[in-house]
């Protein structure tokens, strides 16, 4: 008997050449990569805390290679695992250990730029901010700003459904597709949404932006684009306690404002991004507050002012308005490089993305800096602050499994408070690997059997991006032993099946 | 049969219904208040009427959102929010008196406003649903940004009642615009597309457009400096004010469709007369050019009044990159929406398949043949 190492390794490998040998004639000379050296750049996304080696790794130049090579795998049985830029934050672009990862990057073509029509259509790996930058000279540009937007691809952005600054005023990802081209998982051609603005029969569109990999492998992307504003002006404002600054936040929206963006850092966010970009922010204050008006001139003026006024009378210490563009983009500065900024004063950090009820955000913010106490860790905060989507980095050392141990914990704590304020456990980033536990606090036994069943319609054989999203019952069994946290059921007194 | 036991007698009585019906596998024709009836394929099945589920559960003005019971009148909601000051961005069509919230969502249609501000499902955050089993769930939230699980509250949004009942939903609302003003421009229907493709890139706030009989009315609204600078714009194109009364009647008729180039009377349905509802990129050159017509969205919604092959009207859309819709006819044999393709039609039967296992929430009404 040979030891179970050695057939694990012959059994990769005998896998390996099956699909090597299937996929010649498929690929390109130098698409598919094999090499263990050649696979360690695939081994994670954006959450490097998880790591796996895929079986391999695909690269494909069109969509006919996409197409192919899923047939192939689908007949093989082969894992897929799609994947944009790996930049995102819950593994969901994590390798199968026996899949094969599908990389969508060399799809970069934009294909076209309609101004007429107000659209445009590219192929899933061309990256966010490529198409705001094509778009620009026809007057318009992609809403969905995410962050990482030098990076990140439209396929990554559909399957997670991003947002980014712009999207209380503008929508999320959801808001700004009007069609995606694909495949299913096993090769058949497939499209969702329309050119017009629905399409007939059930809203599937709606189900695949968001779907993590899950439901299909996205080939080609149209987006809407939106006229640029002749002009935008960013207004930051002083805070002396993150509860006031929070306060204020909820009094914009109330007052029926809806800014282009408005943001919150906490002093300590503040500082490391001062330190990082030097954009002149107060660092006295004990949060900030960057709120963005655009439009035309005479709309902003407007704007700027009835900001002004809900932001003094909320207890703003310091309000600054920029006065030019450069200014503008220096106060955005510090908040777009906050997650490297974050990475400059701790060597690891634990980004989070629950979303609460604005009104909470006070609240949440206060009990935060309890937990900080509780796990003797440190917990900056920045966040999508319009739309109560809370990014709490917890800075850690991973070289110390106990302090990584307390940040998981620490997460897990921020997300299930969320849940139990009437929020829920996910923004922007998505679910992935990283929060398949706190799905078992946020929804049922039934509801997730529902959402096992969605994928199911979509990928009978389960083989797109499987294990992701949906945590088994055996896993919420044993999760459920450790936190007994469920929160209110809706109609908790009636029978579920 | 075991009863449900819950304080809440109109939630009992629907997880009741629900539950015999697939323990009989009958068929359910899930109700509200009969408005959209006429709408799709004929609905069938025994009625259940959401109705008795009413109520607002929840308004938080300053959060935007607005959580209502399926049953609850859409009259009634947009009243409530109408008194602080909000309303219901996607203008969802009422045809008639009587409708209800959880028709609205599971209609998915929106009006005039659609294309500027959003659909029915962009603004639906979250749903709780009964479905074939007589289980309870809830999905989304009551937050603007969540991607926990897959969106299946925006997946019942246009579902027509086929995938289970809608019990509880929560919308995004939002604060009334301060300032709004219709213009009318007198131009031909190429002359109208061309001037909307021309101002596409126009960071105006135009928050409707539609074009009938030679003319094309724009309605702008927002803040008065916007609002101000786009009507002075339209103005040096020949365009005029329209009177706010005025204004108002005429966006009113178009997003209940009392207009009546909507109403096809017995006598018009006898003589083949149809409405088609033709959903196309908003600049696309169609192979087909009959009938009376009205766009709206833009160009991007083009209704078709007129005698009329479906074969035609659906190939035209289709190499547009669009859908068909046969609203209104004395006939509807050739399907009232267009016909899936067979990869998506096999995913809607699965879908169909794990939200409602026996087959009772009307299969047909999507498609003939469920
Ligand atoms: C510094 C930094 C800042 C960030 N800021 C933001 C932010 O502001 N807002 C925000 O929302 N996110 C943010 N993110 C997260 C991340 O950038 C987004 O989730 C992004 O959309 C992922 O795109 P990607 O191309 O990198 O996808 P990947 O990470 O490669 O993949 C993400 C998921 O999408 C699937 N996928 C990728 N491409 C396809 C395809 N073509 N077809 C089917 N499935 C596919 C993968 O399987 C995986 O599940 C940030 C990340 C970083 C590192």
């Amino acid at each position: 008997m040979r030891p179970p190492a050695d057939r694990a390794r012959s059994e990769r490998q005998r896998r390996l050449a099956d699909l090597e040998a299937a996929l010649a004639g498929v690929l390109p000379a130098g698409a598919l990569l094999l090499a263990d050296e050649a696979l360690v750049p695939y081994e994670c996304d954006g959450l490097t805390a998880y790591r796996q080696r895929p079986l391999a790794v695909a690269i494909p130049e069109d969509e006919a290679q996409v197409g192919e090579l899923l047939r192939i795998c689908h007949r093989l049985g082969v894992p897929i695992v799609p994947r944009g830029a790996g930049t995102g934050l819950s593994g969901g672009a994590l390798p199968h250990p026996q899949g094969l990862s599908l990389s969508l990057a060399k799809l970069d073509r934009i294909l076209s730029i309609d101004a007429a029509a107000g659209t445009a259509t590219v192929e899933a790996g061309v990256r966010n901010l490529a198409v705001s930058e094509a778009a620009a000279a026809h007057g318009f540009f992609y809403a969905p700003d995410p962050s990482s937007q030098i990076a990140c691809t439209l396929g990554g952005n559909v399957a997670e459904n991003s947002g980014g600054v712009h999207c209380l005023k503008y929508g999320l990802t959801l808001h700004n597709v009007l069609r995606v081209r694909g495949f299913t998982a096993s090769g058949e051609p497939v499209e969702f949404g329309g050119l017009g603005l629905d399409a007939a029969g059930l809203d599937l569109l709606a189900l695949v932006v968001g779907s993590e990999g899950m439901l299909a492998v996205i080939t080609e992307v149209t987006v809407k684009l939106v006229p640029l504003p002749p002009l935008a002006r960013c207004v930051i404002a002083s805070f002396t306690d993150v509860a006031t600054a929070g306060g204020a936040v909820a009094a914009i929206v109330a007052a029926g404002l809806v800014p282009a963006g408005l943001e919150l850092m906490d002093r300590r966010m503040t500082a490391a991004a001062e330190a990082f970009v030097h954009a002149g922010y107060d660092l006295q204050a004990a949060a900030i507050l960057l709120c963005e008006c655009d439009g035309l001139p005479p709309e902003v003026d407007e704007q700027i002012e009835r900001v002004r006024a809900v932001l003094a009378a909320r207890g703003a210490t310091r309000i600054e308005v920029s006065r030019d563009e450069a200014e503008r983009l220096r106060f955005w500065s510090g908040r777009k490089n906050a997650f490297p900024a974050a990475g400059g004063i701790s060597p690891d950090y634990l980004c989070m993305d629950s979303t609460i009820p604005r009104r909470c955000l006070a609240e949440m913010l206060v009990l935060i800096e309890a937990m900080e106490r509780k796990f003797a860790l440190e917990c900056v905060n920045v966040f999508h602050a319009g739309d109560g989507n809370l990014h709490p980095l917890i800075l850690f050392d991973a070289a110390d499994p106990e302090q990584l141990r307390r940040a998981e914990a620490f997460g897990a704590e921020i997300l299930e408070t969320s849940v139990r304020l009437g929020g829920t456990i996910s923004g922007e980033h998505g679910i992935g690997v990283e929060k398949l536990n706190s799905m078992c606090v946020q929804f049922s036994a039934a509801e997730r059997a529902q959402f096992a069943l969605v994928k199911e319609a979509f990928d009978p054989q389960q083989r797109l991006n499987p294990g992701k999203v949906i945590p088994t019952l055996a896993r919420c069994a044993e999760y459920g032993r450790l936190h007994v946290h469920r929160g209110q059921l809706p109609h908790a007194d009636l029978p579920r099946f | 049969m075991t009863t449900t036991q819950t304080a809440d007698a109109p939630l009992a009585r629907l997880v009741d219904a629900v539950r015999a019906a697939a323990a009989d596998h009958e068929r359910l024709e899930l109700r509200g208040g009969g408005t959209k009836a006429f709408y799709g394929e004929t609905p069938r099945g025994r009625p259940l009427d959401t109705g008795p589920l009413a109520g607002i559960v929840s308004h938080e003005p300053s959060e935007l959102v607005v959580t209502v019971r399926a049953g609850t009148p859409l009259a009634e909601l947009e009243a409530a929010l109408a008194e602080r000051g909000q309303y219901l961005p996607f203008e969802p069509p009422r045809f008639a008196p009587g409708g209800t919230v959880g028709g609205m969502v599971a209609s998915g249609l929106s009006g005039p406003a659609r294309a500027a501000s959003g659909s029915v499902r962009d603004h639906l955050l979250g749903a709780t649903i009964l479905d074939g089993r007589a289980g309870i769930q809830r999905f989304g939230g009551r937050v603007i940004k969540n991607v926990a699980g897959f969106d299946v509250a925006r997946l019942f949004a246009g579902s027509w009642g086929t995938l289970g009942v809608l019990l509880e939903v929560s919308l995004k609302v939002l604060g009334s615009p301060v300032a709004s003003e219709t213009c009318l421009l007198d131009v031909d229907e190429e002359r109208a597309r061309a001037l909307l493709a021309g101002w596409r890139a126009r960071p105006w706030p135009l928050t409707a457009s539609a074009w009938h009989a030679d003319r094309l009315s724009l309605r702008f609204a927002g803040a008065r400096a916007a609002v101000d600078a786009a009507v002075a714009a339209v103005a040096a194109c020949g365009g005029r004010r329209l009177e706010p009364d005025a204004a108002l009647r005429w966006w009113t008729s178009l997003r209940d469709q009392t207009l009546p180039f909507f109403r096809l009377d017995a006598a018009a349905l006898a003589a083949g007369e149809a409405l088609w509802r033709l959903s196309v990129p908003p600049t696309a050159a169609l192979a087909e050019q009959g009938g009376v017509r009205l766009f709206e969205w833009g160009g991007a919604l083009l209704w078709r009044r007129g005698p009329a092959e479906a074969a035609t009207i659906r190939a035209a859309a289709a190499a547009a990159g669009g859908h068909a819709t046969l609203v209104r006819a004395a006939d509807k044999r050739c399907g009232a929406q267009a016909p899936l393709l067979p990869a998506i039609a096999a995913i809607h039967r699965r879908l169909k398949q794990a939200f409602d296992p026996h087959g009772i929430f009307d299969p047909g009404r999507l498609h003939p043949g469920g």
